[in-house]
């Protein structure tokens, strides 16, 4: 196996470069991404449902709480948000438990681009990033340039990191190569400024087949996460295309030597579930990727559930709703 | 830091292990004649959970006579009435599922994820199954008012004791036929719960009777002249010495016995759910199955590939305490057959085949052997001949389909094969010509009470499960 | 004018859709029921039968994989050559069981009937011994039937030819080959049958007819390793147990004698005893996930 780089870094461009001829045209990709193994959804949902039976208890479970809350992407993505939504958010990404300050702070909180500023302020002087949602999320239904502006925004107002959607139309039309010069345009803009996760909007493509190869050309267009979900449709994150998705990473480290991160996002509203994840990525592609500059959970409401546990976890007590924020 | 797991252990205290067990017969324990026992331990610590009653030969005529006498009330009960024992006996098994998992890891040494997720829930399908079949035999395809044979003399192995146990008595008591079952002499125990169960169930006396003992106790019950149908499961020699045994006698037999199951892997299979299915068909309760993929069959164009993804995850199977919920790998039945394994895994290595495990630590106390697999092996090998009965994969490569099925059926055997690919149709042709009883096809290691189980060839006669499961309890 | 003097006919087995003589040279004599003189059998060997397993097994591929409407129709064709040499088989089953010509004839019917009657099973069979199995899970789950392979015959003593019919037709019409060994008191019957069976489209091998001592040939086909099932229909109980034993060698599909009326109607069994069922998995998924709600 080669040596690992992160997607990010400057090794990552030269190493796709030993990739080229298969995102020469439109029908070597076409043929590459139709050659990749194919998925037998019976099976994938059978490993997934029994990983998720792992029971992890007490020191585990302690470690895991901990582990996950520093992995969340602290999300509010609504048409009613406003600066003092985002700040309350900002404020419980920093001290998510304001009642026991060993709690580790959230990975990140994620808004729309016209929150950034907002929150870029409120998280000044933390290691919170601010992570934005841009290319005309969520149905990305816009022309390029208008993704591009709405990515340019969002970094310039301090967007660490952008969580573009990719065309799901062009995907499904068999245009491959729009989708791959697509998300390349969106790196470019990036640039070393900010970190670019890829939404495949998994619920959309359908199939597993088509994830798979969705998780392809978003890791050979420089992706440096690739996510589920945008949360906003029926199904998002679930344990089968997350474990997929990591299957799709860990396969892409083997050739290039390139590590990618993995966002599985919508739908984690549990500890239970949240771990259960974790035990996905441990048993999938291992400790390497047990950290949050690799794996994120897209989530808001999970944190109060983390933090309850937590709770329980150090009196002994089952908390209840009152004895965490509603932020 | 690293994600480590830790221990959770299902709790022992849901059982209640007697320090003793006496025969089951005409509903009641009774000793041996003699007064003879013999200890079972929990093969994952060598402790001893109980002393068990030795049936002799003269207890099994016991038996057989009480079964005999229960068998004209039995069969002549209207079908539905038995239809409802059997139901009861379905759910009492599910509301003592946690005990009985708990229980058959204990005398197996088979991890509880197992017990509990497939061995018990099965069992109580299998049951429930066979209960709907009592009250409509008429429509069953073998005539009207089919007829049952009987007093069944019902020999099961250790792998599987209860699941066993079910797909035997099940069937047998729905037809109407009466039981005497001679459990696996190093897991007696759930069979002797399922006594208890019996009893809770209000099943007439001597409707099923459990002689607990050794191989010459099953020998007495196979050739006790009171006993109309025999089935076994368990090794092939035994299968062929029980079938000598009846021969030019009235007993109907059926037999379920070893396999070299192959496993196809083909260059467009579905890589990841192969090794998945690599890993079920062969490390599942420790490769002590007899339809496992014991063979692996990969073409060669894919071999290293897929090598490498095997390997990678052996790696990650966990090797441990049998009631750790955690515990993929647990603890290989008897001292007895982790010498065997050790012996023909040794030949492997003296054949000239490279052998390979994961790093992975054994426990101190117990009877374990980690998971392994052999490559370089041709057909020529031990390992690829032989039934192991244990976690270790003799992987051979082939080249084109038509390789692929000569070499699957090249065996004495033909339980089980695995076939992996996405196309359709070589799937449909390769399954058409391998001679094998069951074939799974991008999966493995799935059982089902409506899915008829048996062999070709040398892997027994019969099936087990389903419409077809009836027929050898019936007079037809 | 002087009687014409009649050609007799040379019986020979039928072995691998030829003619062969005993490999031994060996013949034995064949009476009637009053004991005239009606013909020299050949008296096969322990070769002779091992040469007809090979035979067989060779035929198994090509005759359980042609299709079941095929070998429905050369079942028929069977029955159709039998009815132009009717008059025949009459006169020799008539000898060979002393029956009159009326009784004799009636049999031969029934045999012809026989064989129409398992034509019509080839491609039916399958449909009730098989099923599709509601697993609880994703999965499609099938049961077929397949052929047991190669299948020795102990042909009936007494009904030699009715009861010839009705233990081969049964194990051909599902695919199997066979080596049938015929009555031996009353050969004749049986190797006349390989004659029909010779132009009647049976591919060589597929029915394989021995004459001789059942007390020779039987103990090497029941223990042959490459013989998958035997029928004992002709031995008798001692007999049938001693080759029970050895038939367990290789775990051989045995079907016991029994007293069967050859006129009744057969029903399924002689079918069944030599099928295995295979069960075949396939996952099923679901069409995937998916729509969106915005």
């Amino acid at each position: 196996m080669p040596t690992t780089v992160p997607a990010h870094g400057n090794d990552a461009a030269g190493r796709l470069t030993e990739l080229a001829d298969v995102t020469a045209s439109d029908s070597a990709l076409r043929r590459f991404l139709h050659g990749l193994p194919g998925v037998d959804a019976v099976g994938l949902e059978a490993r997934a449902a029994s990983l998720g039976t792992r029971s992890i208890k007490t020191t585990a479970k302690a470690y895991a709480i901990d582990l996950a809350i520093s992995m969340i992407d602290l999300t509010t993505l609504e048409g009613a948000d406003t600066p003092g939504k985002v700040r309350a958010l900002a404020a419980k990404a920093v001290n998510p438990d304001p009642t026991d300050r060993t709690t580790p702070r959230t990975a990140a909180v994620c808004v729309y681009p016209d929150m950034v500023a907002t929150a870029k302020a409120a998280l000044t002087g933390t290691d919170v990033k601010v992570a934005s949602v841009a290319t005309a999320f969520p149905a990305g239904r816009a022309a390029l340039p208008v993704k591009l502006a709405d990515t340019r925004d969002a970094i310039a107002a301090g967007a660490d990191e952008i969580d573009m959607v990719i065309d799901r139309g062009a995907f499904l039309a068999g245009r491959y190569m729009d989708v791959f010069e697509e998300i390349r345009a969106v790196k470019t803009e990036c640039g070393d400024k900010a970190r670019l996760k890829v939404i495949f909007e998994t619920g959309e493509l359908s199939t597993y087949d088509n994830i798979r190869r969705a998780s392809w050309i978003g890791m050979l267009a420089g992706a440096d996460f690739i996510k589920t979900s945008t949360g906003k449709v029926a199904v998002n994150a679930t344990p089968s295309n997350t474990l997929l998705m990591l299957e799709a990473v860990r396969d892409f480290r083997a050739l290039t030597g390139v590590q990618i991160g993995v966002k599985p996002a919508g739908g984690i509203r549990t500890t239970k579930d949240a771990i259960k994840f974790l035990v996905l990525v441990n048993e999938t592609v291992g400790e390497d990727w047990l950290d949050n500059h690799w794996f994120r959970f897209g989530a808001s409401s999970l944190l109060n559930d983390l933090l309850m546990q937590r709770q329980k976890l150090s009196t002994g007590r089952y908390s209840g709703p009152d004895y965490v924020t509603v932020d | 830091m690293s994600f480590t797991y830790a221990p959770a252990l299902e709790s022992r205290s849901v059982v209640d292990i007697a320090s003793s067990y006496g025969l089951f017969i005409d509903g009641e324990f009774t000793e041996a004649t003699g007064g003879k026992v013999f200890k079972t331990v929990s093969p994952s610590s060598e402790e001893v959970l109980s002393e068990v009653a030795h049936g002799s030969a003269e207890d099994v005529d016991r038996a057989v006579k009480a079964a005999r006498k229960a068998f004209e009330k039995w069969s002549a009960l209207p079908g539905a009435e038995r239809a409802k024992y059997l139901f009861r006996i379905a759910r009492i098994i599910q509301e003592r599922s946690r005990e009985l998992a708990v229980l058959e890891t204990l005398d197996n040494g088979k991890p509880i994820k197992e017990t509990r997720d497939a061995d018990l829930p099965l069992v109580a399908a299998h049951f429930f199954y066979y209960a709907g079949w009592a009250d409509k035999l008429d429509h069953a395809g073998y005539g009207a008012n089919p007829r049952p044979l009987g007093v069944a003399g019902q020999v099961i192995p250790w792998n599987f004791p209860l699941l066993m146990l079910a797909w035997k008595i099940a069937p047998a008591l729905a037809t109407g036929n009466t039981v005497v079952l001679k459990p696996a002499e190093t897991t007696p125990l759930s069979a002797l719960f399922f006594a208890d169960i019996c009893r809770q169930a209000g099943l007439p006396k001597g409707v099923v009777n459990i002689v607990t003992g050794d191989g010459t106790t099953g020998a007495a019950l196979v050739a006790h002249e009171g006993v109309n149908k025999v089935a076994f499961t368990g090794s092939t020699a035994v299968g062929k010495a029980i079938a000598r045994t009846v021969a030019g006698s009235d007993k109907k037999l059926t037999l379920e016995l070893g396999g070299k199951g192959a496993n196809i892997v083909f260059d467009d299979a579905p890589i990841d759910q192969a090794v998945e299915g690599i890993v079920q068909g062969i490390f599942f309760n420790q490769g002590q199955v007899c339809c496992a993929g014991s063979r692996l069959l990969v073409q060669e164009s894919i071999q290293d590939e897929l090598l490498d993804s095997l390997k990678r995850r052996l790696s990650t199977l966990r090797l441990g305490d049998p009631l750790d919920k955690n515990t993929d790998i647990g603890a290989i039945n008897s001292a007895e057959q982790l010498a065997r394994i050790t012996e023909l895994a040794d030949s492997g290595e003296a054949e000239g085949a490279e052998r390979w495990a994961p790093a992975c630590e054994l426990p101190e106390n117990g009877y374990w052997f980690a998971p392994t697999l052999f490559t370089n092996v041709t057909q020529a090998h031990r390992i690829a001949r032989e039934e192991i009965f244990g976690p270790v994969l003799s992987v051979l490569s082939f080249r084109t389909p038509g390789e692929a099925v000569a070499k699957a059926n090249n065996s004495q055997y033909g339980l089980s094969a695995g076939i992996w690919t996405e196309k359709g149709s070589r799937m449909l042709a390769v399954a058409s010509k391998l001679r094998a009883g069951v074939v799974w096809a991008n999966t493995f290691n799935k059982f089902d009470p409506t899915s008829p189980f048996g062999g070709f060839k040398e892997s027994g006669f019969g099936r087990e499960g389903g419409r077809h499961g009836l027929e050898a309890y019936l007079d037809v | 004018m002087s009687e014409r003097l009649t050609v007799f006919k040379t019986y020979k087995l039928f072995v691998g859709g030829k003619f062969p003589r005993s490999e031994s040279g060996r013949v034995y004599e064949v009476t009637d029921s009053k004991g005239n003189w009606l013909a020299n059998a050949p008296l096969s060997s322990r070769k002779d039968a091992r040469d007809a397993v090979v035979a067989a097994r060779k035929a198994v591929g090509g005759w359980s994989g042609a299709t079941a409407y095929n070998r429905g129709q050369v079942l028929y064709r069977v029955a159709e050559m039998l009815e132009g040499r009717r008059d025949q088989f009459v006169a020799e089953v008539a000898d060979a069981e002393g029956l009159s010509k009326v009784k004799a004839a009636a049999q031969v019917d029934a045999a012809i009937d026989r064989w129409v009657w398992y034509a019509g099973w080839t491609d039916k069979i399958g449909q009730i011994t098989g099923s599709t199995n509601p697993v609880a899970g994703p999965f499609f789950n099938v049961s077929a039937t397949e052929p047991t392979g190669v299948v020795a015959v102990l042909a009936p003593q007494e009904s030699t030819f009715l009861g010839l019919v009705s233990v081969i037709a049964p194990a051909i019409a599902t695919g199997n080959t066979v080596v049938v060994v015929a009555s031996e008191k009353a050969p004749l019957p049986a190797l006349s049958l390989g004659e029909v069976l010779a132009t009647s489209d049976v591919p060589g091998g597929v029915v394989n007819v021995l004459s001789g001592r059942t007390a020779e040939i039987a103990p090497s086909l029941a223990a042959h390793q490459d013989v998958n099932a035997i029928d004992l229909a002709g031995a008798d109980a001692g007999f049938a147990k001693e080759l029970e034993i050895a038939a367990a060698d290789n775990l051989k599909r045995v079907l016991r004698p029994r007293a069967t009326d050859w006129s009744a109607d057969p029903g399924t069994d002689r079918m069944t005893a030599f099928l295995e069922t295979r069960t075949v998995w396939h996952p099923t998924g679901s069409l995937g996930a998916g729509g969106s709600s915005y």
